[in-house]
């Protein structure tokens, strides 16, 4: 029997005080997210039960219970208290994903403090124009990262703590930097959390924006009502799973289902770090005996590209539900999942503004392979008009995604960027800048962004934002970047460019920007491909008409181009 | 070009490119993307290098994260396509 039972059931008189119910949570009380994850379980008598089974490079492995991550935390968030980060101040965690990074998220949370996760791959640039925004108090890492640290550190007078986690003592520490051991931290048993209130915030990810630079989105402890109850009802996670989501805390996905919803619900999770290799990943399955698998559509796709003589190696009859968020789901794939596994992958949309499921296909319920699924209850979901921003009451006509805020886990605004927040708002309705249908049963089916972002293995890419990376290579005069088709992540980046006077188009040009875009934005925006050009398409007034060369890699129609400057 | 001048070529460049910590060290065995030394994005940097480089075209479907996971699988790699482009 699935937790959410019966989907349709579930839809009548819903309300989120079921959730609030089962925490314990009334309106007013005190609500901290660190808290609910680790003491709250512990007093629940579930400290000794092992709530992270991690493994990293080499199968090196570490086990926490959840009296463990609970003494974990008191002494991650005491470490920082001693060195003056304060509630509200944002403390940003750049680590590869090791257990000091879902440890250190819960301490900080513990203190009151804003977790500020960055993916560990992010190159100098992306991390500072993050940090800048956020105006981050401390940033806790590894080895590995110190050095695109230091290269920005001048840069960022307001930051104070830069903390090591895995300092070896073979090169000195510099200005700023502090060494911090959790293995040989005392661990902290008397711990006084700092009360947050269902307002109080909780976290900034960063999301590309059309124009402009990255958005810090926040939210607060409160988004822990829907996250808790959608990682019950739509992973159906229950007491005796072992869960993996694959998902990197630097992302959304790997804070409130990597992180929020299986610790709050008290249940073992396990996590893999290490880079993606369909055998490996088959194997970790086998190892711990995964029964709920969280992942992404380009993983599915690499591992069927991996071919399915590989699966027969393993026993992976443990696996008993399946789910996939990041980007739309081929059907192909939901199909030859069943194919492999016996189960099919169960689609889900939402966002990093969302905070937490917002469309999915459910356990129990029928999935139609290549839809999204249908709203979480509590949620109202519709398609608009573009023009009017009205709904639109037919099947099959494509809109605007249109959601009624108010869910609990809804971002609270944009850090420093209230304007830009309230432009997600028409006439009453949020709208997560995506396109769909939805047909007579009520699911949803994904056509497309509405605007540049490019959307590649799950993660989002401002065009915007590598255009003005490009422009800091010295051979870079021009440069327009768009999608385009990719087997694997859907679509990739691509850069058309024009070079400046006494440069050669040749193709090691072309790796040379790659790489300078890889190390300055992170490999996601790196251009998977650049086309030289002598001339980028552009209206009269001098703007460059991306959509033009879109619809070039798309095959689609180029459309109206009256605006179209004539050389 | 014999196989062990290869394997230094490409060994150098993952260690330039690619390395995050200066003082890390790797060997031709070092797993580079199950690693996570080198992501499956990064990959395609790393192609275009050896095909810039040896004057090769690997293909796509060649071009699978297990046949890049170390240099001396890259090496391979190279050695099957010099001289078919």
């Amino acid at each position: 029997m699935s937790n959410i039972g019966n989907y349709e059931e579930r839809l009548k008189n819903f309300d989120w005080s079921l959730s609030e119910k089962e925490l314990d949570y009334k309106a007013g009380n005190v609500i901290n997210i660190g808290w609910y994850c680790t003491d709250r379980i512990c007093q629940m008598g579930k400290g000794s039960k092992m709530a992270l089974l991690w493994e990293g490079q080499g199968g090196v492995e570490k086990k926490f219970t959840y009296n463990d991550i609970r003494l974990a935390s008191n002494t991650i968030g005491t470490f920082l208290r001693n060195l003056g980060v304060k509630n509200e101040d944002r403390v940003c965690l750049f680590m590869d994903k090791v257990p000091e990074l879902y440890l250190g998220v819960l301490g900080i949370l513990k203190i009151g403090a804003i977790a500020q996760p960055l993916f560990s791959a992010f190159g100098e640039e992306s991390l500072l124009v993050r940090m800048e925004n956020a105006e981050s108090t401390a940033i806790i890492t590894q080895r590995k990262h110190i050095a695109k640290v230091r290269k920005i550190v001048d840069k960022m007078p307001f930051l104070k703590h830069i903390i090591v986690v895995d300092y070896d003592g073979k090169h000195p520490l510099r200005e700023r930097e502090v060494a911090f051991s959790l293995e040989e931290a005392t661990p902290v048993e008397n711990f006084e959390f700092f009360p947050t209130k269902a307002e109080s915030p909780s976290l900034l990810h960063y999301t590309s924006g059309t124009t402009g630079q990255p958005k810090g989105v926040k939210h607060v402890h409160y988004s822990l009502i829907s996250q808790y109850l959608t990682a019950k009802w739509i992973l159906d996670i229950q007491e005796n799973d072992i869960y993996w989501c694959t998902a990197d805390p630097g992302w959304v996905t790997g804070t409130s289902y990597g992180i929020i919803g299986p610790f709050s619900l008290g249940v073992t999770q396990c996590v893999l770090d290490s880079g993606f290799g369909a055998e490996a990943w088959y194997k970790f399955v086998e190892k711990n005996k995964v029964t709920v698998w969280y992942s992404a559509p380009t993983a599915i796709r690499s591992l069927m590209k991996a071919g399915e003589e590989i699966i027969k190696k393993f026993n992976l009859s443990s696996l008993r539900h399946l789910a996939s968020v990041g980007e739309p789901l081929n059907a192909e794939a939901v199909v030859w999942s069943e194919k492999v596994f016996g189960k099919q992958f169960h689609d889900n949309y939402w966002q990093t503004e969302t905070g937490s499921i917002m469309i999915s296909n459910y356990p129990g319920m029928k999935i139609k392979p290549g839809s999204m699924g249908r709203p979480f209850p509590g949620i109202t979901g519709t398609i608009l008009n573009p023009d009017t921003f009205e709904p639109i009451n037919a099947e099959g006509k494509i809109g605007l995604i249109a959601f009624k805020p108010g869910w609990p886990a809804m971002m609270r605004t944009y850090w420093n960027n209230e304007e830009t927040y309230k432009n997600k708002f028409k006439n009453g309705w949020y709208l997560p800048g995506d396109r769909a249908t939805i047909d007579r049963d009520g699911y949803f089916w994904f056509i497309g962004r509405d605007d540049d972002i490019i959307n590649t293995g799950g993660h989002l890419v401002s065009p915007f934002e590598v255009e003005s990376a490009l422009l800091e290579h010295e051979a870079v005069a021009e440069s327009a970047v768009v999608s385009k088709p990719d087997e694997v992540n859907m679509e990739v980046v691509k850069a058309f460019v024009t070079l400046k006077p006494g440069f050669t188009a040749d193709k090691d040009m072309e790796l040379t920007i790659m790489n300078f875009i890889r190390k300055k934005l992170s490999s996601l925006a790196m251009p998977q491909e650049i086309e030289f050009v002598d001339s980028l398409p552009k209206t009269r007034s001098g703007k460059i008409m991306r959509r033009i060369l879109h619809a070039k890699e798309w095959g689609e129609e180029i459309g109206d181009i009256s605006s179209l400057e004539n050389d | 070009m014999n196989r062990d001048e290869i394997k230094d070529i490409v060994l150098e460049y993952v260690i330039g490119e690619y390395l995050e910590d200066e003082n890390d060290e790797i060997t031709y065995d070092t797993p580079l993307i199950s690693g996570g030394i080198v992501d499956s994005f990064s990959m395609v940097s790393l192609k275009r290098f050896l095909e810039n480089k040896y004057n090769i075209s690997i293909p796509d479907e060649k071009a699978s994260p297990e046949a890049f996971d170390n240099v001396n699988k890259i090496t391979d790699l190279v050695i099957e396509f010099v001289g078919k482009s």
